[in-house]
Parts: C-alpha cells; structure tokens; sequence
C-alpha cells in the first residue's frame, strides 16, 4: 500500500444491530478520498448501501456454529481504487445463478445483490479453505489536474 | 424501531423516527404496517422524512405494506422522501409502483 492508502478492517457479531455501523464507516470513508472528483454525498450513500447489503447477506447466511459467528470487512482505497471484501462462514452461493429482479413484476426480496452490482464495477464470490470472500471493486474518478 | 403513528383526514399515518430502514429494522417496519392492515386501517401514509438512508429490505418492507393495503383496496403511499432514499425508488422502478408525496397536505389535497 502507498502512503496514501486507506485500509479499514472490521470483524463484527453476526448481529444486523452493526450494519449501521458498518455502513456509517463506508460513509465516513467515502468522504476521506482524495482526488475524488465525482459527487461525495452519491459516493457515501453507494458505500453504505453496498456495505450494509454484502454485510447483512453474510450475516443471513452464516453457519450456526458459534465459534463462526462473526463477519469481516475490509475496505481499502488506494489510488483510485475502492475495494470491498467481506468474509462469511456461511455455505456460499453461486454468485453467477442469482437472477436479475424483475421490475415489472416487483418482489420484496432479491434487490441486494442487484445494487452491488449496479454500484459497483466487479463483483466476484470466491469460496476459500476456511471461509467466503464476496469481492467488490470499484474505479474511482479522479480528479483532472490540466 | 420507532415508529409514531396519527390519524388524519381519514388516513392512518405512520411516522418512521428512524435515520436508517435496513434489515436490522425492516422486519418490524413490515410486521407493524401489517398488523394495521388487518385492523382494517387501510389508508396508509408513510412518513419518511426522517430517513436519509433504506436498504433493499427497507424497500421491501414498505412493498408489502403496498401491495397487502391494495389487496383490501386500501393504499400505502409515501411522503417527504429523502434524495438519496428516492434515488433508490428510481433505480428499482418502484418509483411507478408508489404514490410519492411531497407533504401530508399533498396527500389530503391530490390523492385519488
């Protein structure tokens, strides 16, 4: 990382009392990146929609096992980069077979993961030895310095 | 959650005194909005003035809220809606599912 990069690391309960917290830290963090040029107050709602949506899907689909009990999320922005990763214990999901909602026949659920994705620019699942890392990238626009 | 709620001019209107609906919430918003239905207070107004932030669970609570008040040919409909909470009404299309009002007095004056 370089000196100018932001890395914030969180393991939290698997309680959805700390989703506001977690989100409120991507708001905080949206409005600490330098050389953003794009609009701050969009960027911060994005951050703490997309983090209180991954987060509260990892807590939904945990283990019931207590030592497993709890979620990780990093969040690094260096350069023009912002990088989530949010960590779960759950049994994982097929990222690629959750479908598009439907807007002209509305559902009350299954609009989550459709706003990570329509927020942000790369959205990936990967299941690892020990646990699951739903990975989400996104190009921040730089300032222009002519 | 808290929620406060008024009767005027022949609406029931919930008042959400809550910065965030999100899924640590949401369920309680949907079971409340519910249990009005079936008392049969089927004209619904929810005010969203103080909220500046709703996830997907948010929006789906106040959809079934909509969609249950319609089932008894009742109405669910929004006012003070915040910028960036509409924009998630826009980006969903649940824009056009929901009656959006300025104010309460947009309510009482234009609603059909």
């Amino acid at each position: 990382m370089n000196a100018s990069a932001i890395q914030v690391e969180v393991i939290i309960p698997t309680q959805t009392k700390y989703l506001d917290l977690i989100g409120s830290i991507g708001e905080h963090l949206a409005k600490k990146v330098h050389d953003f040029c794009g609009d701050q107050e969009k960027l911060a709602y994005q951050l703490n929609l997309v983090l209180t949506e991954a987060t509260a899907n990892a807590i939904k689909h945990t283990a019931p096992i207590p030592s497993l009990q709890t979620v990780k999320i990093v969040i690094t922005i260096e350069n023009t980069e912002l990088i989530i990763k949010v960590y779960d214990h759950g049994q994982g999901f097929d990222l690629d077979a959750v479908p598009i909602p439907d807007f002209d026949q509305h559902k009350e659920s299954g609009m989550g993961l459709f706003f990570i994705r329509s927020i942000m620019d790369f959205v990936s699942y990967t299941k690892l030895d020990d646990c699951n890392v739903l990975e989400m990238r996104k190009a921040l626009q730089p300032c222009s310095h002519d | 959650m808290n929620l406060h709620l008024e009767k005027n001019n022949g609406y029931s209107i919930i008042f959400v005194e809550e910065e965030r609906i999100d899924a640590h919430n949401s369920g309680e918003l949907k079971e409340y909005i519910l249990h009005l239905i079936e008392q049969g207070e089927i004209q619904l107004i929810v005010q969203l003035e103080q909220v500046r932030f709703i996830d997907s669970s948010g929006l789906g609570a106040l959809l079934s809220g909509h969609k249950n008040a319609a089932l008894k040919s009742g109405k669910l409909v929004l006012t003070h809606v915040q910028k960036q909470v509409m924009s998630m009404f826009e980006i969903t299309r649940l824009n056009s599912v929901f009656e959006i009002y300025t104010d309460l007095n947009d309510v009482f004056n234009n609603a059909m």
